[in-house]
């Protein structure tokens, strides 16, 4: 057995085991994006960052990768895990902005604006599909080419593969393509609405546009303009009284 | 076709069929061809037991090969950093503008090949060029023409 | 050519090296030592090879002279050079046709041919002796020295040298702990980068329990800007060799790779040569000199990522794989190559290991700082009078190799900045200079030691530049696997990229500082870590330049293009027509002995009319 501490509390696990895992078994929130139960750990979309060891000589690594080891102290929630976290949900939202998965990650933590140009490439490389293709379905359709800024992922020589079966498993687990954000167009990126129930057709569509035409409309934007406007006729009562007074 | 794939399966066997082997023999490859032809990839690929895509990431990961044919000749300017700081960048405009064609490129004629290197290892003698393995020492923007011309009179 | 007899005990090569040594003292010819590295031979070393032979057989001297084909010298501003030996007189920048003076002046009538000599710059004076040039004489050159001595191709040369006598120790006289011992006394940090104390590295893979162990030699020199790797491996191959027979002997290994970058031909080429030769004396192979111990050195060529040089990524290429660096615990010592504990140093690591062991621990830990044992090599290269390759004890201060060895600054200019570390490291500005150079300080000033690239940077450089420079590389030399390290200098480019062309705006320094540490933070390996230093560095301490560029988008060091404009200065100009034909747009006109005039919309800022005159008359602002 081994035994760490995470977040200050002692806790035991076996040899072999992640950072992520014991984490995960112990009820303790870590985000995740490219990590999945199911496939081989890749530790690319840095979002399961943790801070280990202690001051001044810590670090952060990604904890769906590290293994957990005797005596290692972890914190799960630094500034410096939070900063470095939302900085990275910033980059992918710049180059997947119709991904509801990263959009809601945004949300969550509280990512308000993306400052880069925006890319609309649909996809930050997390390697799912790759590793889904390879190591669920057995076949070797799809994989890495280039690297850095050049890096993709596709088929060989970019035409259909003999070895792809249309199964369809890559797009299962997309982060990107498989849930699509409905909401704003790429200008500033950052939509927000699904997790603040706020329906994005409150600024951006007018009623002939509402995507709920067909089903029944939700009715949030009648009551959002009628709370809005009861909101304005407050404060103009209260700064008449205040004149008043 | 079949002769090819006998000279393709030279260089495995010379490896020992070894997965271990791939970018050896990718070099060779390489070297031979002056590029990777697809078909060659794809006689690899069955040879050592790996799968096309993992041969084609590789293919593309390092700098030393390329998927598209060179050209016949290569001409490799040096974009350390020694030579950015004595200039190299305006040499390579130099020539991108003499042989009208970009870094990366090959002309259409398949004569040339334009690339950058990231560092040779001769910066003391910056900035340099290397064309057909000649190294070039101390490259000015003047020199650039008379270097070609005296590489290329035959032709 | 001359039977090999295979060296088949420790005492059989005891007696090899004391006949070599002998064989060396009692040389009767004197010897005409030709720099003949990459470099030296981009320089036309070859072709005064030639001519020297020529010359030699001409005038019948054969017996009074030969000539020794070395590596690199390190004084590479001087290439091609000649050292007369044993009387020591160095002669630079020789041409094939000086060949018959050398010949018929300096070997027949002993004379020193003075025009061939170097000038001291700071006296004026003619300097014959090597050891006087100013280049030299603050060096110490217990590593690089020998490659001035010695024929690399020829073992029998560094035998002659006392080579091999460090094997023939650690073989017969020092237990595996003992070796271990002594690397971890002396000190010896890595070479390669980021420093991690040689002993205890090979500790720690000699302790891992397993059958088979490897050990790896990193010659993927990838730092633009550095060479000594390529220049040890040219000039004195045997030496790494040595030094990593003696590892895999004390860690336990049997099999030992070479990790060569592939742009340098000639290294694998001696490298080469040296491992068949070992392997034909009985210094590689089964039961070396008659012990049990195994050990047999491959090469493996790499294909040009500078990844590679992360230990992790290193050992996937070895592996013929993508080299994408994994995450660490497991280390190396422990998981490596196929699975098998595995020891990786560098080249320079690699060389120091037989000095060692033959002057013993405290000797070499006499030199350097409390920190930092031994000497390092530096590459001095940029805007620098003397370039080469120096070799100095740790501790010496910047201002030192740059002005005392490096001979200051060419055509009068100011220096502005050093940069060190390559790719990873940072820029160290003039009120720095008198900063110690070792692997703590620089670390202070957000500058990493590296591999030993040093790049002198003067008035006319562009720090904004600089930084642009390095990202554009490390984006593309990124693996891509981290959205940390991918993006992250993608878009630190892009906005980099912006300031210089003049598109800047007020907060992109904070924002450009804020991703900067998000990307070294949230990166798994070395190259996304440290990724960020090059900008960080620029902006500690040339912020002024930044905000030149972006609120008066002006480039004060007249680099960047959008923000720069060429014109004529009419009072220098003397109308020689020198500027007209380089133009490739012909946006220069004018006539004999009368001002010219620039036409702004047809230059398109290639600087070549700036380079073509000679009066000074070309202005840029």
């Amino acid at each position: 057995m081994i035994t760490l501490k995470i977040n200050g509390l002692e806790v035991k696990t076996e040899e072999g085991q992640t950072i992520l895992d014991v984490a995960k078994f112990y009820g303790l929130e870590i985000p995740t994006l490219c990590y999945n139960e199911g496939l081989s750990r890749y530790g690319g979309c840095r979002l399961c960052l943790v801070e280990i060891g202690e001051e001044p000589k810590t670090k952060l690594v990604s904890s769906c990768t590290y293994p957990a080891e005797e005596g290692l102290v972890v914190r799960t929630d630094t500034k410096r895990v939070i900063e470095a976290r939302k900085m990275m949900i910033e980059l992918m939202l710049s180059v997947a902005p119709g991904s509801k998965i990263i959009q809601d990650l945004a949300s969550k933590f509280g990512v308000k604006q993306v400052r880069f140009k925006i890319r609309n490439e649909e996809c930050i490389l997390c390697g799912l599909c790759v590793r889904m293709c390879a190591e669920q379905m057995d076949g070797r359709a799809i994989g890495f080419q280039n690297r850095g800024y050049k890096r993709k992922i596709s088929t060989p020589f970019d035409t259909r593969s003999e070895e792809c079966r249309l199964c369809g498993g890559c797009i299962y687990v997309c982060p990107a393509c498989q849930l699509r954000c409905q909401g704003p167009d790429a200008d500033t990126a950052v939509c927000n609405a699904c997790l603040t129930m706020d329906p994005t057709c409150l600024d951006f569509h007018d009623e002939l546009q509402c995507w709920m035409y067909d089903v029944g409309r939700c009715g949030t934007c009648i009551r959002e303009k009628t709370e809005e406007s009861n909101n304005k006729k407050r404060t103009q009562k209260s700064k008449q009284k205040e004149k008043n007074a | 076709m079949e002769a090819e794939e006998l000279k393709v399966k030279s260089y495995i066997t010379k490896y020992n069929n070894e997965k271990k082997a791939l970018i050896s023999i990718l070099q060779e490859v390489q070297e031979e061809y002056n590029y990777l032809p697809q078909e060659v990839l794809k006689i690899v690929s069955k040879a050592l037991g790996i799968p096309l895509i993992d041969i084609i990431g590789v293919a593309t990961f390092y700098r030393a090969f390329s998927l598209e044919p060179r050209g016949k000749h290569l001409i490799t300017v040096c974009l350390g950093t020694a030579c950015h700081v004595r200039g190299g960048p305006k040499i390579l405009e130099e020539f991108e503008r003499k042989l009208n064609i970009d870094a990366g490129e090959t002309s259409k004629d398949g004569q040339f090949s334009l690339e950058t290197v990231a560092c040779l290892g001769c910066c003391a003698i910056g900035p340099v060029v290397v064309i057909d393995g000649d190294y070039h020492a101390q490259i000015t923007i003047r020199k650039v023409g008379s270097i070609l011309k005296k590489h290329f009179k035959k032709e | 050519m001359r039977k090999i007899k295979k060296i088949k005990t420790i005492k059989d090569l005891e007696q090899s090296i004391q006949s070599q040594i002998q064989a060396r003292k009692s040389e009767k010819k004197s010897v005409l030592t030709v720099s003949a590295g990459t470099c030296g031979q981009a320089r036309g070393s070859l072709k005064v090879i030639k001519s020297l032979e020529k010359a030699i057989k001409e005038q019948n001297l054969e017996d009074k002279v030969k000539i020794k084909v070395t590596g690199c010298h390190g004084f590479c501003e001087a290439e091609p050079n000649i050292i007369v030996q044993p009387v020591n007189i160095f002669y630079q920048k020789v041409q094939p046709k000086d060949a018959k003076d050398i010949t018929s002046e300096t070997i027949i009538n002993n004379k020193v041919i003075d025009q061939l000599l170097f000038t001291d710059l700071a006296t004026g004076k003619k300097v014959s002796n090597e050891n006087n040039i100013p280049f030299y004489k603050k060096q110490k050159r217990i590593i690089l020295g020998d490659n001035t001595l010695i024929d690399p191709t020829d073992m029998d040369d560094y035998l002659s040298i006392g080579g091999y006598r460090s094997l023939v120790k650690a073989l017969s006289d020092m237990t595996q702990e003992e070796i271990i011992e002594t690397v971890k006394q002396s000190g010896l940090r890595g070479r390669g980068g980021a420093g991690f104390p040689t002993g205890y590295k090979w500790e720690f893979a000699r302790k891992t329990k397993s059958d088979t162990k490897y050990i790896i030699c990193n010659a993927d020199e990838g730092d633009p800007g550095a060479y000594m790797d390529r220049s040890l491996l040219e000039g004195n191959p045997h030496r790494v060799l040595e030094g990593m027979i003696i590892g895999a002997f004390a860690i336990g290994a049997g099999e030992g790779y070479i990790y060569a970058r592939d742009e340098y031909p000639l290294a694998v080429e001696h490298i080469s040569l040296a491992i068949s030769k070992a392997e034909e004396m009985g210094l590689l192979g089964k039961n070396i000199l008659g012990t049990d111990f195994d050990f047999e050195v491959q090469i493996v060529k790499g294909a040009g990522a500078f990844v590679c040089g992360e230990e992790t990524a290193l050992i996937a290429s070895v592996e013929g794989r993508v080299g994408e660096p994994r995450q660490r615990p497991p280390f190396p010592a422990v998981k490596g190559l196929w699975g098998k504990p595995t020891n990786i140093n560098n080249v320079e690591t690699w060389a120091n290991i037989p000095l060692i062991i033959e002057k013993g621990a405290e000797w070499f830990s006499r030199i350097g700082t409390n920190g930092s044992k031994g000497t390092k090599i530096f590459s001095l290269v940029g805007k620098i009078n003397n370039t080469g390759l120096v070799e100095v004890p740790m501790g010496i201060t910047l201002r030192e190799i740059i002005f005392d060895i490096g001979g200051g600054i060419p055509g009068g200019k100011d220096f502005k900045a050093v940069q060190t570390g390559g790719p990873s490291g940072g820029c160290i500005p003039k009120e720095m200079l008198d900063l110690p150079v070792d692997y703590e300080s620089l670390a202070k000033v957000g500058s990493i030691m590296g591999s030993g690239g040093m790049i002198v940077m003067d008035e006319n450089t562009c720090m904004v530049d600089v930084a642009k420079f390095f990202l554009n590389f490390l984006r593309d030399e990124s693996c891509g696997k981290c959205i940390s390290c991918r993006e992250g200098t993608q878009r630190m480019w892009e906005i980099v990229t912006d300031i210089t062309e003049g598109k800047g705006k007020k907060g992109d320094l904070e924002f450009l500082e804020a991703l900067a540490k998000a990307t070294r933070d949230a990166s798994m390996c070395g190259l996304g870590q440290t990724a960020a230093n090059p900008v960080l560095s620029t902006i500690r301490h040339f912020k002024d330049e930044y905000e030149a560029h972006i609120k008066d988008k002006k480039c004060p060091a007249g680099v960047c293009k959008e923000l720069i404009q060429y014109s004529i200065i009419a009072e220098n100009c003397t109308g020689c027509l020198a500027c007209i034909k380089p133009c490739p747009q012909d946006a220069i006109t004018g006539e004999l002995k009368k001002v010219h005039v620039l036409d702004q919309s047809k230059c398109i800022k290639c600087g070549a009319c700036y380079e073509a005159c000679n009066f000074d008359a070309i202005k840029i602002e």
